[in-house]
């Protein structure tokens, strides 16, 4: 079920537009911050909404790297690879994600709390090497910038903070 | 939040007119932005009238700040007067050319002056509907325009009869999810209407048939931020920031090999090596400066000794290559270029729309087949082969994508082949073994 704030936050969105399947990527956005992921429960919901057939809402997930059909950590931490931060050591910060999580690109710790994904540029480019985790935005990374990071998100999640 | 203070180092030889309010206390308040000349452009917008808008626009120089670098009052002009559809006007902040982030800071530190710049264009092109597509990584400055957005519908800037010139204008932010081929206006559209955001054929432009069919307008984050200023000094002061044919100033995002890397907003001309040594502070380490992409991954990159350029549109297309989206990306003797190149083509195979062949099987083959050069499986034949496919990508798709992949690959192969023929040589990449350290 979704939650009344977000009916109220998609009605919102909606009265944006003229052609309402225009908020599709919006709601999805919307909707995958509330829930984690991308449920066929919130597909069906959505296409309700705009008035269109689920698979036009499915057929526009499949276009966007954001949008996960699948649930994924708690913290997804997006490493920027590309050219900028390539030049400042991106792929060592990647490399070292890689280590401290024992995890693999697009894979997720077992606990369900890190997800890691090899990202393209998130203009961050002059605080390179970065990366998101979520949406928040980590700059000039270092090693230990990053462990210490990882170490503060599992004691935030101990403390039963929200992601 | 981002490191804020990574991007601002600020320099001396700054020109502050888009950039001004940065740094001020509450600077994205309607409050602050009052205090510092905020809105005044608009009221000035409704006495000229839309035409004189548009030709004081057109007589400043302002040309596109996302890359293609078209004069912004002529793209205006383009919109047809007689026509009974409705009108729009969407701000493009899909900022996401690699090496480009000065839209980013323009939004979170004063996004009342781009919701000035957007109501302005609004108004001169007659449109009473406006979007700002923010790229979904962007989340929290979707946070800040829609509270800015909200504070001016509470004054009266936007909605109806706004100023009391009969005027009605609204605004809504709009986000994307991930997608770089989005940043390309028509797929920009396709995207805004709900579909996957594949590039329409052109013509007809958006001027004419955009969004919803309508006539519409996509301008740059940058551009629109301009907008008002240009209104408040005059066009003719504004223009002579800048070139003769490039009005004003431009963000300019130093990144890589560079001392202090940040976004500047320096006069347009500017001197690249100057750019390089006076403003980022040179290349760190005592190291030498090999190469420089000066406007976004997509722009042919410079050998070192061709940097000594006025950096406005025609001087950096007379060395061929292109200003491009501002973002400057340097780097130092140890970078590998076949490494560079690999990641550039490896971003563009990523984000091909897929739906020109050229390009989806295009990307994909340089992204192999330097791979594997560089994993020292290459061949003789291999840089020749990589030339041949990004000459048959060039020129040959709907959208610019494939010319962002095509123009790097070619130039980086013909300006640095002696380094791919010392791979060939070694069986190996040459630089892996030197350690990349940053200073």
């Amino acid at each position: 079920m979704l939650s009344e704030a977000l009916k109220a936050k998609f009605d919102q969105v909606i009265a944006r537009y003229p052609v309402k399947r225009s908020a599709i990527v919006p709601l999805l956005l919307f909707g995958q911050d509330e829930i984690g992921y991308i449920s066929d429960e919130l597909v069906e919901e959505i296409a309700r909404r705009v008035e269109v057939r689920p698979i036009e809402v499915i057929e526009d997930i499949s276009y966007y790297s954001m949008l996960h059909r699948q649930p994924i950590g708690k913290y997804n931490l997006q490493v920027c690879t590309n050219i900028s931060c390539l030049l400042r050591g991106g792929e060592e910060i990647l490399e070292h994600c890689r280590r401290r999580l024992g995890i693999d690109p697009k894979g997720t710790t077992p606990d369900g709390l890190f997800s890691l994904e090899e990202v393209e540029c998130l203009g961050a480019c002059c605080g390179a090497p970065a990366m998101q985790v979520n949406y928040e935005f980590y700059e000039n990374l270092t090693p230990e910038k990053v462990d210490r990071l990882i170490e503060e998100l599992r004691i935030r999640t101990a403390n039963g903070h929200p992601r | 939040m981002g490191d804020y203070e990574s991007y601002m180092k600020g320099s001396p030889l700054e020109v502050k007119v888009i950039t001004k309010r940065f740094g001020l206390a509450n600077s994205t308040s309607i409050d602050v932005y009052l205090e510092t000349d905020g809105y005044q452009a608009l009221a000035k917008a409704f006495e000229m009238g839309p035409a004189a808008v548009i030709s004081e626009v057109k007589n400043s120089g302002l040309r596109g700040r996302g890359g293609a670098g078209f004069n912004t009052g002529m793209k205006w002009s383009f919109v047809p007067k007689d026509t009974s559809k409705p009108k729009y006007i969407v701000c493009n902040a899909d900022e996401s050319e690699p090496g480009t982030c000065k839209d980013r800071p323009l939004m979170e530190s004063d996004p009342h002056q781009l919701i000035e710049g957007i109501i302005i264009a609004g108004f001169a092109i007659g449109a009473r509907q406006g979007y700002i597509y923010i790229r979904g990584e962007y989340r929290y400055l979707l946070d800040i325009l829609d509270r800015a957005i909200a504070e001016a519908y509470g004054r009266g800037y936007l909605g109806r009869n706004i100023l009391n010139s009969g005027f009605d204008f609204e605004l809504a932010t709009h986000t994307g999810a991930g997608a770089y081929e989005c940043g390309e206006e028509t797929a920009l559209l396709n995207s805004l209407e709900g579909l996957r955001g594949y590039p329409r054929v052109k013509p007809p432009f958006p001027a004419v048939v955009g969004l919803y069919g309508c006539p519409t307008i996509v301008n740059n984050v940058e551009t629109l931020c301009n907008v008002p200023a240009i209104l408040r000094m005059g066009a003719e002061a504004y223009a002579r920031l800048g070139t003769p044919k490039n009005g004003g100033t431009r963000l300019f995002c130093l990144s890589g090999h560079i001392r202090r890397p940040g976004v500047y907003e320096l006069p347009m001309g500017f001197n690249l090596k100057r750019m390089i040594e006076e403003v980022g502070g040179g290349v760190p380490g005592g190291k030498a400066l090999k190469a420089v992409i000066p406007g976004g991954s997509s722009c042919p990159v410079l050998a070192a000794s061709e940097v000594d350029v006025a950096m406005d549109f025609e001087s950096v297309a007379r060395i061929g290559s292109m200003l491009g989206s501002g973002g400057v990306i340097i780097m130092d003797e140890d970078t590998c270029m076949v490494k560079a190149l690999l990641r550039i083509e490896k971003f563009y195979a990523h984000e091909s729309c897929g739906w020109c062949i050229p390009c989806r099987e295009g990307t994909a083959w340089l992204k192999n087949l330097l791979q594997r050069f560089h994993d020292g499986g290459g061949t003789e034949q291999d840089p020749d082969t990589a030339l041949d496919v990004s000459f048959n990508i060039l020129g040959k798709t709907l959208c610019p994508l494939g010319d962002a992949a095509a123009l790097p690959g070619i130039s980086f192969i013909q300006k640095f082949r002696h380094e791919f023929e010392e791979h060939l040589k070694l069986g190996a990449c040459p630089f892996e073994r030197r350690a990349v350290a940053v200073t």
